[in-house]
């Protein structure tokens, strides 16, 4: 089927693609990352897609509890020499505090884990040193996430 | 250094690379923080032990460091989500970058007395 191009509307070839015709054409590329049988199960999925999303989504979210919490930890009423057990205690006693730290915390470890797995990615070479930088890395976001909303649902104001 | 190594340079490049380190340093810091702060299920003592280094005037430098690494990671992140998201991001990204440069420089000017005037107290006097 002949379509007419009017001379407005044609595309001006450069010198590379300029030899190419519907008589005589390109050659097809596939896109660098199809999918196909042959793809790893671990590569089918939009995996990367959400990390990157949750990378932008918690970022924002970060930047205002982590503002806060500086204000409130360095700037405000005192900076850092207010803070000791007491202080602790006092805001704990808050549901609120509770789950804004409760928050910070996850987002942050799952933010800071999913930018190191890129780090890891991107310049340990080896798949052995991928595998075994990725484990520990895991495992040691694994731990704080439990230890730190451990830490925040047991807090005992009257441990002594 | 391995050739080629070095991308484009420039404001794009720079940025990238300190978003990566200040990210690393602020992530490590994490580990330590919620480790520390665990001390309030030890003993009131101890976490008061812990905290009260924090007040000293060589880890008062250190938190500033810390603040400079908190701001500049969240400015440029904000910048990043503007050139993926606003149509004319990659246009101004350069603009953004020397945007955030002089907001940083601002909020650190801001920040040297709140969270370094304990230590200026504790080493001059007050």
């Amino acid at each position: 089927m002949a379509t007419e191009v009017s001379p407005k509307d044609a595309v001006e070839l450069t010198s590379s693609s300029a030899s190419y015709s519907p008589d005589n054409p390109a050659p097809l590329i596939e896109p660098p990352r199809a999918r196909t049988r042959r793809t790893p199960r671990s590569t089918r999925t939009n995996f990367e897609l959400y990390g990157w999303l949750f990378m932008r989504l918690s970022g924002v979210v970060l930047v205002v509890l982590v503002i806060g919490h500086l204000l409130i930890q360095l700037v405000l009423d005192g900076g850092v020499t207010k803070v000791g057990f007491a202080f602790v205690a006092g805001r704990w006693a808050s549901p609120f505090w509770q789950y804004w730290d409760l928050a910070m915390l996850w987002l942050a470890m799952l933010h800071g884990g999913n930018g190191l797995r890129t780090i890891i990615n991107d310049y340990a070479e080896q798949p052995n040193t991928r595998v075994w930088l990725k484990t520990i890395l895991f495992t040691a976001v694994a731990f704080t996430i439990a230890l730190g909303s451990l830490v925040i649902f047991t807090f005992d104001p009257n441990i002594r | 250094m391995p050739a080629g190594t070095l991308y484009r340079g420039r404001e794009g490049m720079w940025s990238w690379v300190a978003h990566r380190v200040t990210g690393v340093l602020i992530f490590f810091f994490l580990f330590v923080h919620v480790l520390d702060t665990a001390l309030v299920r030890v003993s009131p003592e101890d976490y008061d032990k812990v905290v009260a280094t924090y007040k000293t005037p060589v880890v008062g430098l250190l938190e500033y460091g810390l603040v400079a690494a908190i701001l500049f990671h969240a400015l440029n992140g904000l910048r990043i989500i503007a050139v993926d998201y606003w149509t004319k991001g990659p246009r101004y990204q350069k603009q953004m970058f020397w945007s955030v440069m002089g907001l940083w420089i601002l909020l650190m000017l801001g920040a040297i007395y709140p969270v370094l005037g304990h230590a200026a107290r504790d080493l001059f006097g007050s």
